[in-house]
């Protein structure tokens, strides 16, 4: 009982008693309020689907609805669009976290997401040629 | 309200993105064939398995234990802009099966690395891919002392499907990344216009 008052001191940010061994201190699931899988729509954004900032998006800072793991996804978005799998890797969260918090943002007008490419719609020739000739040049 | 205008990607604002899959067995080198090519430093991904590892996972006596993460590497090419390669090195346990599927979700096509010391590890991926009619080019990492067998040895001893290219490679080394990427996509153009003759026919 007591030792809760004595275990949680007043400690500078910044200066961690835990190391990346034992794992994250929160449940990540604990990020998104217990929900594993985001939104009404039930999207489930791939590896690869692309977000961008939602031009004339509302203002974040304003909006007591997101929390810091939001904010932190809207400010990695902000310096260029960035796949689902950069997101994940930048915020340091697992990617399932981040599909149910991209999920929010989306309902909420802060970003879009591009679909990756449906597994039937191969990108056309014209696409082929020009990563082969985009790998000849690298 | 949002999402409505995302579904286009070939827009002239839409960027694309395709996938690459590297597979493999354990200690093959395939983050070491990620890195060479991808232009960003390999960034690594964890994905949490939750109720689709609780079949697999034997959580018994372990009542805390509620999830269990797996990593991921993945690396980018930028062809130009609005136009990436993203690679993902698959997890090299196979009891890791079923991510392999949602990677494999939309994939452009996949590299199998194999070691010709160790010819069998790289049999889960080939049968993966193979099943799931996902082009695929496998690339035999040429490790020192591991034997000078010929690219036909190689498909012979795996029963590839005629046509499956089979190229030698240095994992470590970036040209030679290249070369493995560009057959494969040449391969996967070669299959997609091979099965669009076919539909029409």
């Amino acid at each position: 009982m007591t030792e809760d008052s004595t275990s949680a001191p007043h400690e500078p940010p910044g200066s961690q008693w835990y190391d990346h061994e034992a794992g994250p201190l929160v449940r990540p699931y604990a990020m998104t309020g217990g929900r594993t899988a985001p939104g009404p729509s039930g999207v489930r954004f791939d590896l690869i689907a692309l977000v961008s900032l939602h031009i004339g998006a509302p203002d974040a800072d304003g909006d007591a609805s997101l929390g810091p793991e939001h904010r932190t996804l809207i400010e990695l978005c902000r310096t260029e669009t960035q796949s689902v799998a950069e997101l994940a890797a930048g915020a340091d969260l697992p990617v399932g976290v981040v599909r149910v918090l991209l999920g929010d943002l989306l309902e909420l007008g802060h970003v879009t997401v591009s679909r990756p490419v449906p597994p039937a719609q191969l990108p056309d020739e014209r696409i082929l040629r020009e990563v082969i000739a985009g790998l000849r040049a690298l | 309200m949002a999402s409505e205008h995302s579904d286009t990607t070939d827009g002239d604002t839409g960027a694309l993105a395709l996938k690459i899959l590297v597979a493999g067995g354990f200690g093959v080198g395939k983050t070491t064939l990620v890195g060479a090519v991808s232009e960003i430093k390999p960034l690594r991904t964890e994905e949490l398995l939750s109720e689709a590892g609780q079949s697999v996972d034997d959580t018994g006596g372990v009542d805390q234990k509620v999830t269990t993460t797996v990593a991921m590497d993945f690396g980018r090419i930028t062809i130009r802009s609005g136009l990436s390669l993203y690679l993902f090195g698959t997890p090299g346990q196979d009891r890791f099966w079923f991510l392999w599927d949602e990677l494999a979700q939309g994939a452009l096509g996949a590299v199998v690395l194999a070691d010709t010391r160790r010819l069998q590890d790289c049999f889960p991926a080939v049968d993966f891919f193979e099943h799931r009619h996902i082009p695929f080019v496998v690339a035999v990492n040429c490790f020192s002392g591991s034997g000078a067998y010929g690219t036909d040895d190689v498909s012979r001893a795996l029963d590839l499907d005629q046509g499956t290219p089979v190229v030698l490679c240095d994992a470590r080394d970036r040209a030679s990344g290249k070369e493995v990427l560009i057959s494969l996509v040449e391969y996967a153009g070669r299959m997609h216009t091979a099965r669009l003759l076919d539909s029409v026919s």
